[in-house]
């Protein structure tokens, strides 16, 4: 228990210190994108398009929503979709969302896998595979610069109320909730990183970390592990509860597919 | 076939400088580390990387297992004459990949 109660001190300095003054978005908002704490550089890769390695995963993506599927005479995601642009801009910032017909959210991942399964009679994609990781890239990309807006429908309110239990729920031998860190202690450090206010602004992320592109579902099963809890496996409802929960926390906040993270 | 992205820009003036920026997709797994089953993962990293106009060569690169995944590289030139430029990244399991963009100088 030493371990713990020096890393809750290192991470607990003083309250005036929180959210760095300052930095705080002009219209007042106190909600910071983690962007907002990146170093000029990891910025400026973000930004530049020529620079963003998450953009090769996207021009995958592309390809695949374009190409045919090579079994049966099912079509590709753009005979039914369209093309990319008008058709896609704002899909990506209402996920999840209610699926009338498996009477449950989902996430984008998710609708993507049902799409093919159901449509082009195809097998689901693995969770962290290049190839969902490329589509759902392409797809969120697409709604690039408009605002995160979770769906205001009611049939969602009780899952999002159980993913705010979970976001406060103290988990792991470290016995932290999400709260303590991304809520009470954002701005604060913890060993030499800022603690992020936790948005998820910009998924799937090229990590530099992870050397490649990533999705919130493996980016929450980091934090998880991180507090030595089981991370909720994929697909699972708690894993769709807090990602409606962290929806909603950051409804409004802009879209930055694919965005850098260190 | 990586996915690769290639900044130049579609015209010049003969005599100026400018920027060539070339994005690949690739692992470069440095040969250090182990996988899930504890077994050393061999080294896939790209090599060498080159860029031509024609048979004159413009700038090229040594590159080795700390460089980071999806290398991405700039570099400066000046260009004389109109052309096509030929990026080449060469490195372990025979990979090899080319790719051309026209330059117009004006």
């Amino acid at each position: 228990m030493g371990l713990v109660a020096a890393m809750l001190a290192l991470v607990s300095g003083p309250a005036g210190s929180q959210g760095a003054a300052g930095t705080a978005a002009p219209s007042g908002d106190p909600r910071r994108s983690g962007f907002a704490d990146m170093s000029a550089p990891i910025q400026a890769m973000q930004r530049d398009d020529s620079q963003n390695p998450g953009l090769l995963w996207v021009a995958d993506g592309e390809a695949a929503w374009r190409a045919r599927p090579a079994a049966g005479d099912a079509r590709s995601c753009e005979g039914c979709h369209g093309a990319a642009g008008a058709a896609l801009r704002g899909v990506a910032v209402r996920y999840p969302a209610w699926d009338a017909r498996l009477r449950r959210p989902v996430t984008l991942q998710q609708r993507i896998n049902d799409c093919r399964e159901r449509h082009q009679s195809l097998p689901p994609l693995g969770g962290e595979s290049d190839a969902l990781l490329g589509l759902e890239s392409f797809v969120a990309h697409q709604s690039r610069g408009l605002p995160i807006a979770p769906p205001d429908d009611a049939r969602l309110a009780p899952w999002r109320e159980q993913g705010a239990a979970l976001f406060a729920q103290r988990i792991g031998q470290l016995n932290l909730s999400c709260a303590q860190c991304h809520d009470e202690r954002a701005g604060l450090r913890l060993g030499g990183s800022i603690i992020p206010q936790g948005h998820p602004t910009g998924y799937p992320i090229y990590r530099l970390e992870w050397q490649g592109l990533g999705s919130l579902q493996r980016r929450l099963r980091n934090c998880t592990v991180g507090v030595r809890a089981e991370p909720y496996g994929a697909g699972t409802a708690e894993a769709v509860q807090l990602e409606l929960h962290l929806a909603w926390r950051a409804r409004g906040m802009t879209l930055e597919t694919p965005a850098i993270r260190p | 076939m990586a996915r690769t992205r290639l900044t130049v820009p579609k015209s010049v003036r003969r005599g100026e400088i400018f920027e060539i920026r070339a994005l690949i997709g690739h692992p470069m797994e440095t040969g250090y580390r182990p996988d899930a089953s504890g077994r050393r993962l061999p080294r896939d990293i790209i090599r060498r990387f080159s860029c031509r106009q024609g048979d004159r060569l413009v700038f090229s690169a040594d590159l080795f297992p700390a460089i980071s995944a999806n290398p991405y590289l700039a570099f400066h030139a000046v260009a004389t004459e109109s052309g096509t430029l030929t990026f080449t990244w060469e490195g372990d399991n025979g990979f090899s990949q080319t790719e051309t963009v026209a330059i117009q100088v004006t």
